[in-house]
């Protein structure tokens, strides 16, 4: 496609099991750009992630979702995937007795559709050259599927996965929890490497620390399910260096989870 | 039921199918005494299935076919199954006859042999006196053991002499056809001390068939011999299979066993494998996939007799749709077997609500110095998984796929034939839909 990807989220409403975690996000991407969302644990992040992506436990109660034009809540998880959109997991799965070189492969090909199967010569080459960039062991490609996987190793595997299939909207949830500064480095320097017009990206933190290697061209702060403040990369350093109390405090919040935790 | 089978099953037609293969006394007086334990046993008593509606008894035992001179003359869903180029050593019988075999003669002229029983019994009488229904199996275990020593029909003798390698695959099909029959296949596999062999057995019926078959398979690996054996059921959804398996592994000797129980009706499949020899290894390797209203109840077993034996049992069960699989493993150490270790696992995947399964793992462990480990599992899809597979733009039916494929890989990915493998890929999908 040609055009530029453009990802809109108007009034977006989501509960997990009757509770409202999202209570009206609006949030616009396009291509080239990266929006970082941030906020303490409990405060609707994640669930964003999820049910953009159609994840089962997590219901649309309310808002839009469009993806180049196109209702994305009217597609199915596999379809929302084959239109561009990704989602680089928090807790990836693991499947036993499928390595991650037939899985990738199996996705490239449900992308490019029948008929138009990418040459397996062309496939070992993209994922060797993949591989090499996030250090990832030559023995990965023929690992199962996340299986037995550190948790560093299972965010590389997501961000290998991010690289392969090339997506028009890239969604990062937490994939920097858990990671020591070389991994996120590495972690950081794939990100970086599809910053391009064809891609925009959605990051999902709640430190600052990955921000200091994927410059973020938006920053959003979410709390009790909505986005209460929004600015450049100058808002991420101030939370940086003071917290969350500020947002807090200038906005009249007391409590910023969405009631208990979720 | 003893009435029906009295009347079907007289002394009378024993002796006149005996008779008919000319089989010598010793082989008669082996049936009519089963046959008469027949009609005093009671069904084998399973646990968790209800078989006591299932038919065992009502058909036609002897059903002849006449010979075949090329395999040319079998349909194509039969032929496919086999290779028959030159240099294949192949049996084919269909209901009660062998009706197609050969073996080259480069493997004859090494002392192989590997034909119907009838020709062997003629030709190595001592030979198969020796072996014959003696792995373990006993003809008054129950009334459907009896009834196989008793009607047993054709059959095929397959022996690998001392030191003899061979590797290509022996192949013996068993095909069941047509309506109201029963069969009673019995294939005896010795491999003399020091031999390699494979085999790859298949029992098929017509899809339209509502056979009963009630067959065995007897193993010999002598000392330090290694066999290789593969078994694939894919009987229609009207028949009814008792399927035993019964192995005597000696010393030193190497076993590999997989059984493909994919029959698309109503399944008893026993499997016992007694490691005699000190030093020697089995693994076996079970698959079920079930749909529609299938049944099965598939036990594994191992007895360790020997000493520093090993053992490793894994065995999977897909349950799409109301199908119901029991799968039992059992590893028994006996006193004496010093340094045995035996493992086992049973897992079933349920892909549906109305799907059930059931895995009983037991240990049976009567000496100190041992290991042994068993693990088991039900459970169904993970809804997560898929979700995950999924989000990379998987349908959900390549997504499922993945997931059942990956849950059997265990058992599929290490079959030593690829077109077995095939094969079994191409049923288990037929089964998924």
């Amino acid at each position: 496609m040609a055009t530029s990807p453009k990802l809109t989220i108007n009034d977006l409403h989501v509960s997990i099991e009757e509770k409202e975690i999202l209570k009206g996000i609006d949030l616009e991407i396009n291509g080239g750009e990266i929006h970082a969302i941030m906020g303490p644990n409990g405060t609707g992040k994640s669930t964003l992630a999820q049910a953009l992506m159609g994840h089962p436990r997590y219901e649309v109660t309310g808002g839009q979702v469009h993806l180049d034009g196109e209702d994305v809540l009217e597609m199915e998880v596999d379809e929302r995937a084959r239109k561009g959109l990704f989602l680089a997991m928090q807790y990836p799965s693991e499947i036993n007795g499928v390595t991650n070189s037939d899985f990738l492969r199996s996705a490239i090909n449900a992308k490019r559709g029948e008929g138009n199967e990418v040459s397996i010569m062309k496939f070992m080459k993209q994922l060797d050259k993949k591989m090499d960039q996030l250090g990832m062991d030559e023995s990965f490609a023929n690992r199962y599927l996340n299986e037995g996987f550190s948790g560093g190793e299972k965010k590389r595997n997501e961000i290998l996965q991010l690289l392969m299939l090339e997506p028009r909207i890239a969604i990062l949830d937490e994939v920097d929890s858990g990671l020591d500064i070389d991994a996120l480095k590495v972690v950081a320097n794939g990100v970086n490497s599809m910053r391009n017009p064809d891609t925009g990206f959605l990051i999902i933190t709640h430190y600052q620390r990955l921000l200091n290697y994927i410059k973020p061209d938006y920053v959003h702060v979410v709390m009790q399910g909505r986005v209460v403040k929004s600015g450049g990369p100058e808002l991420a350093e101030r939370l940086e260096a003071e917290g969350y109390d500020w947002v807090k405090e200038e906005l009249g919040i007391e409590d910023e989870t969405v009631e208990s935790q979720a | 039921m003893s009435i029906d089978m009295e009347q079907l099953f007289d002394r009378q037609a024993v002796t006149k199918l005996s008779q008919s293969q000319q089989e010598p006394k010793w082989m008669l007086e082996h049936r009519l005494k089963a046959l008469e334990a027949a009609s005093q046993l009671s069904l084998p008593k399973l646990q968790k299935t209800r078989i006591d509606h299932w038919n065992f008894t009502q058909f036609d035992p002897i059903r002849k076919e006449p010979a075949i001179s090329s395999s040319r003359e079998l349909p194509e869903e039969i032929s496919r199954l086999i290779s028959t180029d030159a240099g294949d050593a192949v049996f084919v019988q269909k209901n009660a006859s062998p009706v197609f075999q050969s073996l080259p003669d480069t493997l004859a002229s090494q002392g192989v042999i590997f034909t119907d029983i009838s020709t062997a019994v003629r030709e190595h009488e001592d030979l198969v006196k020796k072996y014959w229904m003696t792995a373990g199996g006993k003809a008054d275990e129950h009334k459907l053991a009896a009834l196989h020593t008793a009607l047993v029909s054709g059959g095929a003798f397959l022996y690998v002499p001392r030191n003899v390698t061979v590797d290509l695959p022996f192949q013996a099909l068993f095909w069941a056809s047509g309506k109201g029959i029963g069969t009673f296949p019995y294939l005896l596999i010795v491999a003399d001390n020091e031999s390699e062999l494979n085999v790859v057995a298949n029992f098929v019926s017509d899809s339209e068939s509502d056979a009963v078959i009630n067959g065995a398979v007897e193993v010999f690996v002598g000392d330090q011999a290694r066999v290789r054996i593969a078994s694939l059921h894919t009987h229609g959804e009207q028949t009814t299979e008792v399927a035993y398996r019964r192995t005597v592994v000696g010393r030193d000797a190497d076993l590999e066993w997989i059984v493909g129980d994919l029959n698309f009706g109503r399944t008893i499949s026993d499997n016992t494998t007694h490691m005699k020899g000190s030093g020697s290894n089995a693994r076996i390797k079970g698959i079920t996939v079930g749909s529609g209203e299938e049944r099965s109840n598939i036990t594994s077993a191992v007895h360790h007799h020997g000493k520093a034996t090993e053992s490793d049992l894994v065995i999977r069960g897909v349950m799409k749709d109301q199908a119901q699989t029991i799968l039992n493993g059992i590893t028994k150490i006996e006193k004496g077997a010093s340094q045995a270790n035996g493992v086992q696992a049973e897992k079933v995947l349920m892909l549906s609500k109305e799907a059930r399964g059931d895995a009983n793992p037991i240990l049976l462990i009567d000496e100190n110095d041992v290991q042994a480990g068993h693990a088991a599992s039900v459970g169904r899809v993970d809804p997560i998984q898929i979700f995950y597979l999924m989000s990379r733009g998987l349908s959900l039916r390549e997504a499922e796929r993945l997931v059942i494929f990956g849950f059997v890989s265990p058992v599929l990915d290490t079959i030593p034939f690829e077109s077995l493998r095939e094969q079994i890929t191409h049923v288990i999908e037929r089964k998924l839909g």
